[in-house]
């Protein structure tokens, strides 16, 4: 099971500014190991947000993003107290989904 | 000559710095180091260290070991279970232990007295890889976090820790191995630097704040969470000296002077590093 995300949301103005950490290997498939033998690629294909149930930001990832990412987005609205919600799934069908009241 | 040779930096610190300000801005800017400041700066934000330290916080309140206790009653010196501001007073002479003790061997001391592992399983793997995620290295991630802003404080009122300090010394301005080097062929001089990284002169004041009040970092070429006893061994394999072990006391000796050294400066690790 991967390790949970680190996320903070926080209202500045009228949007709310969400960042995200996400713990994960991100291999791209280009690497080899001390054998010699290629390792597999492994990392984030989609991420996706919601506010209240709703999506926010939908997102495809490839292998060239880095790895333990950083995501940084706003959306318009969000109030105090409520939720914003993150899941990420990787190309080997792995899944997380973490929360965080905006603050 | 020399301008262009920062010329040559600058556009080194464009590669770098990637679209982080404007090619205009680099033209003014002159130093590389500066640049390579300002992208350390906009890698602040999000630092990876978080995974760690979230990590680091969970392991040091889960019970675990052979007799399944926390670390929570572990004394980092300031009294059991005390993590806040405890690293910025660390190394320190430790009755209990009789000895002197920087973070990470009070951590194998706490994992063998208090969760009643061998001191060989408490010393496996220090540092970790992504197929061995080190504990060492989280729980290290998360208490040095507590000490964030903190000053450092390091005291020699006590005979042992006035000892280590000398011995840390020494050993910083020895030189041997195959290239008859000494930390201090490195570290003694202000501008010196491996390639565009610039190294702390580590024998003044400002030069040892900076240098020791930035471990440990999230090192980005590595993708790891690197402690200061992961520094010294680095150091002590890039002079091709033998091995410093984990947790030795000429390792803690080191620690000592050059924690002593920083004294006074806010400490601000875990940092973001190359």
């Amino acid at each position: 099971m991967a390790d949970p995300m680190k996320i903070r949301a926080t209202l500045v103005g009228d949007s709310t500014e969400v960042r995200v950490l996400m713990s994960h290997e991100m291999e791209t498939g280009q690497r080899k190991d001390a054998a010699g033998k290629t390792v597999p690629a492994w990392f984030i294909q989609s991420v996706t947000a919601t506010h209240n149930g709703k999506t926010v930001l939908s997102a495809q990832w490839g292998p060239a993003v880095a790895k333990n990412p950083f995501l940084s987005f706003k959306f318009k609205g969000g109030a105090k107290g409520d939720k914003v919600q993150i899941t990420w799934t990787d190309n080997r069908g792995e899944k997380r989904t973490d929360e965080a009241t905006i603050g | 000559m020399i301008t262009m040779l920062r010329a040559a930096l600058a556009a080194t610190a464009v590669a770098l710095g990637g679209m982080l300000a404007s090619p205009a801005t680099y033209a003014q800017a002159g130093s590389a180091a500066d640049e390579i400041e300002k992208y350390r700066q906009a890698l602040q934000d999000g630092n990876p260290a978080e995974l760690w330290e979230a990590r680091g916080e969970d392991l040091w309140k889960k019970p675990g070991g052979p007799k399944n206790a926390s670390l929570e009653r572990c004394d980092l010196g300031r009294g059991p279970g005390v993590v806040k501001g405890a690293y910025a007073e660390l190394p320190k002479f430790f009755a209990d232990a009789g000895r002197v003790m920087d973070l990470e061997t009070r951590l194998v001391w706490c994992r063998v007295n208090l969760q009643g592992m061998t001191e060989a399983d408490a010393r496996r793997s220090p540092f970790g890889s992504p197929e061995r995620k080190s504990d060492n290295e989280a729980l290290t991630a998360w208490i040095t976090s507590e000490s964030k802003g903190v000053a450092m404080a390091v005291s020699l009122d006590h005979p042992k820790m006035r000892e280590a300090y000398d011995v840390g010394r020494a050993i910083f301005f020895f030189r041997g191995g195959p290239h008859d080097f000494a930390c201090s062929t490195c570290h003694s001089e202000d501008g010196k630097r491996i390639r565009l990284q610039d190294l702390p002169n580590l024998t003044v004041k400002s030069g040892a704040q900076r240098g020791y009040t930035t471990w440990p970092a999230y090192r980005v070429s590595q993708g790891e969470l690197r402690t200061f006893q992961w520094r010294l061994n680095d150091c002590f394999r890039q002079q091709r000296f033998p091995e410093i072990e984990f947790g030795s006391p000429a390792s803690i000796a080191l620690t000592t002077f050059l924690a002593y050294n920083a004294n006074g400066a806010p400490f601000a690790a875990p940092a973001i590093k190359r």
